[in-house]
């Protein structure tokens, strides 16, 4: 039960998702062409609300519901991220989708979305098999 | 109010309500907002082969795979009950572009001339999900997030190499749009 909250998140995010056309693949087309301010005006402002989100828990310390201190991990630089994040943006504009644009996808009844996300599961995988080999 | 939902929500609605999922999930609970760590998990899960990338204890993060279920549901809701049954409207010059290689803007959200079930066995289709979805699954993984977890949680957090990520995806992104996925429409 103490999970049911993260399930209304996600339906919100979810409904969020559909409903301002971000899983189309066409305003993901558009976006890379610069034929549309759509997208940018959604990341951007997302961002926007996100920063002044974590200025304001950082700056007046606001606790948890749970009374804990919010933690918030550091991401460390690596090569990965311009080398795995280059091959991203390519399968981003193939399919149209990020992970979560690809759930939600699934979810309007996509059915055929469902071999993207088997195939993305796969594309983890093979990672994890070679990282040790990749230059980081 | 339900015909106001059935309109294609503004960008400035749709962006502060995603960028309010930041606070949210760090006030509730302590997690940090990201999507693509589902697949690990997944992997952990399902296929761990003895990787050390993929031994570890999961069920941890379990609430991850719990707000991934929630936003296939929420497509679900939207898709059932807030659509409008509009094809989408698109720029011109995308349409025209598009339709010489027979995509129209639909109802859907994603084309099923290149993403229909009998797509599956061409070669176009064969590229665009397996190929596509290998590069999500790969490239997000090699960088340590996404879209979410590094575009909007590590921008909110001024963490400098997200801001790398995020030129990067962008930077693919482009490359594939502009210039190598004319060539494979044309397949």
């Amino acid at each position: 039960m103490k999970y049911i909250k993260y399930l209304l998140f996600g339906v919100l995010f979810g409904i969020v998702l559909v409903k301002a056309e971000m899983i189309s693949w066409f305003r993901i087309q558009e976006m890379f062409r610069m034929q549309s301010f759509h997208m940018y005006g959604i990341i951007g402002s997302a961002v926007a609300t996100g920063l002044l989100s974590v200025w304001l828990i950082r700056r007046f310390n606001i606790k948890t519901i749970h009374g804990e201190t919010v933690v918030i991990p550091e991401k460390k630089f690596n090569k990965g991220q311009i080398y795995g994040g280059l091959l991203f943006g390519l399968g981003w504009a193939m399919t149209g989708a990020c992970p979560g644009p690809l759930f939600a996808q699934a979810g309007t009844g996509a059915a055929a979305v469902g071999v993207t996300i088997l195939a993305a599961i796969a594309g983890t995988w093979l990672y994890g098999r070679f990282r040790e080999k990749l230059p980081h | 109010m339900i015909a106001f939902l059935q309109q294609p929500w503004p960008w400035y609605v749709a962006g502060p309500l995603i960028g309010l999922l930041v606070p949210a999930l760090l006030l509730t609970g302590n997690k940090t907002f990201g999507i693509s760590s589902n697949f690990r998990h997944i992997c952990a899960a399902c296929a761990p082969a003895n990787i050390s990338f993929f031994n570890y204890n999961w069920r941890k993060e379990s609430w991850n795979l719990i707000f991934a279920l929630g936003i296939l549901a929420g497509g679900v809701v939207a898709a059932q009950w807030l659509g409008n049954g509009q094809p989408a409207s698109i720029h011109p010059a995308l349409a025209a572009e598009l339709s010489l290689h027979g995509v129209h803007p639909e109802a859907a959200i994603v084309p099923s001339s290149l993403f229909g079930i009998d797509q599956i066995f061409t070669l176009r289709g064969l590229i665009l999900m397996i190929g596509g979805g290998l590069l999500v699954g790969f490239g997000t993984r090699y960088a340590g997030g996404c879209t979410s977890g590094h575009s909007i949680m590590g921008l909110s957090s001024l963490q400098w190499p997200s801001l790398v990520a995020t030129i990067a995806f962008m930077a693919g992104g482009f490359l594939m749009a502009n210039l190598i996925l004319p060539q494979i429409l044309a397949l």
